[in-house]
């Protein structure tokens, strides 16, 4: 017998993937494959290779982007969080950008860059920047006071207190803010692959979508679906590993 | 900050980049980006005409129907699953997967089963905002303290009585939190749904400005599409501290 | 110095000199007046407890003596030099802790030395007595969160002690620890302050506690906070600890600065 929340999560995956082949069998849809042929389609475009060249292609904003991103997403953030002019003029900007449908800048990134890979990168880039930014910035403002006030009372310099406390301390909720950023990335990249060129897995998307071959379309978004989810929840994993008892231990408990 | 022994306001430094924008757009140093007084006095040319009027109206309509539909399904859903321990763990495992995937992926699908219309924009609006608003709902029932729950049953309350004059309102700072994530991630739903589906709304007008390189309405549009959604999720949290001003100390 | 006047009824002993004198300390929060023309003697060697109901600012003229605020008018000496900051001949024992959680028990402790940039190899050594001192050997590599409210105050006491200061402050160290635990710890407290030749000063909340540990205690009132009163047990200071508690003069001023605060508790 195998223990409950497996045994439950395996139901609900069957649940949900047998309602979605009989959907497809019905079929609700001209244009809803079942989940068997979907799933065919991907195992074809697997061994075609298809989809490895695609994600190569898919990946390359994304890495390039999100690596641009949490260089100057940490960067102005500490300074943010450590000054307050820096978050005077800084913050507002930051905050109107993770409320706004920063995707209406798309357009113009495209007049202004072209169709090439420097659009794409900035899609993500605006994506991904302004929770990077805010979290790290909030990070810094909430290291505990008291343990600001034992550097200081042991005689730390600004710079040990930086090095030694803000950032070990701010550390886990950067980390998070990153996480939280390449989620937007990963929106951002295939957004610009969908509206400004294909290519990638945007490509097999839009492609089997003109060609109506709809197990294939599908299971392109499945596997970028997918291949998100598990790497989101892997960078979840070593986050909880990583900041194990960092974020408890302040204060007894 | 503190200026002359002066606080200034929070967001006041918004007006020396608007500033900003003014001389690096008086200079010409690109095409793209046109002075601030331009695209203000475009502003108020455009935003009484009715191509922008009808974009505004699309938008508002597509919006507030993702929303409602996130906000009606997504608080019964999230309050089921918080009190069902199987339905917990039947349903959870889909909302976390549903949160963190890139939902623009599955515009495309929308766009096929549903049509080159209104109707997948307001789906990708609910789609946007429906998982926080059921995660968060699904929290606050959690968090309702034990002896609250017990307290109502030792004085008698009815179940239906228990549901709306303790578990809701116990709940409901966590709820309104979701709604508020919610809403600003449907108003990032709405746009890319546009976007996508560049026939309606904002997405049609975003089309027709970038083709004949019409900077400044492009400018003067994303200013108001800005503010709005800056307000709105202002609006929200204000709302959220007026309400919430009991969640620290239940 | 009329607030120092009824400690003169007291059976004072003879008066040793200061290791820290507060000569008319003031401190206003904006239009708030935190502390007022407070002038207050710590005796070398001995541990000297600020008593009063909250709100009376004890913790903000610790701090102020720690060099972690700054007071609006009047100064501190230690060792009768005047200070400006945080300084090396005094070391501080958090309410909360303050340990990094990041940091393992070795690492936590010595991180004073560390931040004075005494090699890694020496400041361990010199971490690893005091850690055997405050009774947590074996524990070197445990992170805070493995160890108990009471276990985590050893380490900020041993990381306190290892930097070897003149004057110990301590900020209600044993609120936050479970009532067994703060016995032995008070215990522990009176060792110390026979076998270090520190002088200790000592916040707390909690009247049986001050009154057990003290040498000296200065009562302080809020609204507009000064000093009260102080009183130097004396009787029971010799005894065993375990007769402290039954030795009726213990009881005499427990019950006499309950009498004095009882007017100001909410």
């Amino acid at each position: 017998m195998i223990h409950r929340p497996l045994a439950l999560k395996l139901l609900s995956a069957f649940i949900v993937f047998g309602a979605w082949e009989i959907a497809g069998r019905v079929p609700v849809s001209f244009a809803f494959p079942t989940f068997i042929e979907s799933m065919q389609a991907l195992f074809r475009l697997t061994i075609e290779g298809t989809i490895f060249t695609a994600y190569a292609e898919t990946l390359k904003p994304l890495v390039v982007g999100v690596s641009i991103s949490a260089f100057f997403g940490i960067g102005i953030g500490l300074w943010v969080g450590l000054s307050q002019r820096f978050e005077w003029l800084f913050s507002p900007i930051f905050i109107v950008m993770q409320a706004a449908p920063l995707a209406a800048l798309i357009p113009i990134l495209v007049m202004a860059y072209g169709i090439g890979l420097t659009s794409k990168v900035f899609v993500v880039c605006i994506m991904a920047m302004p929770v990077i930014v805010l979290n790290t910035a909030s990070a810094v403002r909430n290291t505990p006071a008291s343990i600001k006030d034992m550097g200081k009372s042991f005689l730390a310099t600004d710079r040990d207190i930086v090095l030694k406390i803000v950032i070990p301390a701010a550390s886990p909720v950067i980390f998070s803010g990153l996480r939280l950023g390449i989620s937007a990335g990963f929106i951002g990249a295939i957004l610009s692959e969908l509206k400004i060129t294909p290519t990638g897995v945007g490509d097999i998307i839009t492609y089997s979508r003109s060609i109506a071959d709809y197990p294939s379309m599908y299971a392109a978004i499945f596997s970028i679906i997918v291949l998100a989810v598990l790497f989101l929840n892997l960078l979840e994993r070593i986050e909880n590993f990583l900041f194990e008892g960092n974020n408890r231990g302040y204060v007894s408990d | 900050m503190i200026l002359f022994g002066r606080r200034l306001p929070a967001m006041s430094s918004l007006l020396l980049w608007a500033l900003l924008w003014e001389i690096v757009g008086q200079t010409g140093w690109t095409f793209f980006i046109p002075p601030l007084s331009e695209v203000l006095v475009t502003l108020f040319n455009v935003i009484g005409t009715p191509a922008f009027l009808k974009a505004m109206y699309e938008t508002a309509y597509a919006f507030i129907s993702g929303v409602f539909f996130a906000v009606v399904i997504g608080i019964p859903v999230g309050i089921l699953i918080g009190k069902s321990r199987l339905l917990d763990e039947l349903i959870l495992p889909w909302v976390n997967i549903f949160l963190s995937a890139p939902l623009t992926a599955l515009v495309p699908v929308l766009m096929v089963l549903f049509g080159f219309g209104m109707k997948s924009i307001i789906i990708t609006t609910t789609l946007f905002a429906i998982w926080i608003i059921i995660l968060n709902s699904r929290a606050g029932v959690k968090q309702i303290n034990r002896s609250l729950v017990e307290m109502a049953r030792s004085f008698g309350a009815s179940p239906l009585d228990a549901f709306f004059k303790v578990y809701f309102w116990a709940a409901l700072p966590e709820i309104l939190g979701g709604v508020r994530i919610g809403v600003i991630r449907a108003v990032k739903g709405v746009i890319i749904g546009q976007l996508l589906i560049s026939i309606v709304g904002f997405g049609a007008l975003f089309e027709l400005y970038s083709n004949n390189f019409m900077m400044s309405h492009f400018w003067a549009v994303l200013i108001v599409l800005f503010a709005l959604a800056f307000t709105l999720s202002e609006f929200l949290a204000y709302l959220e501290r007026r309400v919430s001003y009991y969640a620290a100390s239940r | 110095m009329s607030q120092t006047s009824d400690a003169l009824e007291m059976p004072a002993p003879v008066e040793t000199d200061s290791a820290v004198s507060v000569r008319n300390v003031s401190k206003n929060y904006g239009t708030v007046e935190a502390l007022r023309d407070l002038s207050l003697e710590f005796p070398r060697g001995q541990l000297t407890s600020l008593l009063g109901p909250s709100g009376c600012g004890k913790t903000t003229l610790l701090k102020i003596i720690a060099g972690l605020l700054e007071p609006t008018s009047g100064e501190i000496e230690i060792e009768g030099k005047r200070v400006t900051g945080p300084g090396p001949d005094r070391a501080f024992v958090f309410q909360d802790f303050a340990l990094l959680p990041w940091a393992s028990v070795i690492r936590n402790v010595a991180f004073g030395l560390e931040l004075r940039g005494v090699a890694k190899s020496e400041r361990e050594a010199i971490a690893e007595k005091y850690i055997n001192d405050v009774g947590l050997s074996g524990f070197e590599k445990a992170y805070p969160h493995e160890l108990s409210g009471g276990m985590r105050q050893r380490v900020g006491l041993a990381r306190a002690l290892s930097v070897d200061a003149q004057v110990l402050l301590l900020d209600e160290p044993f609120s936050a620890v479970d009532e067994q635990n703060r016995r032995k710890f008070q215990e522990d407290m009176l060792e110390l302050v026979r076998n270090e030749n520190k002088t200790f000063i000592f916040v707390t909340h909690s009247i049986e506690e001050a009154v057990y540990v003290s040498d000296q205690i200065a009562i302080l009132l809020p609204r507009p906070s000064r000093v009260s009163e102080i009183i130097r047990p004396t009787s029971f200071r010799g005894t065993d600890v375990e007769n402290i508690r039954r030795s009726p003069e213990y009881l005499d001023i427990v019950d006499q600065i309950w009498a004095s605060l009882r007017n100001y508790v909410e």
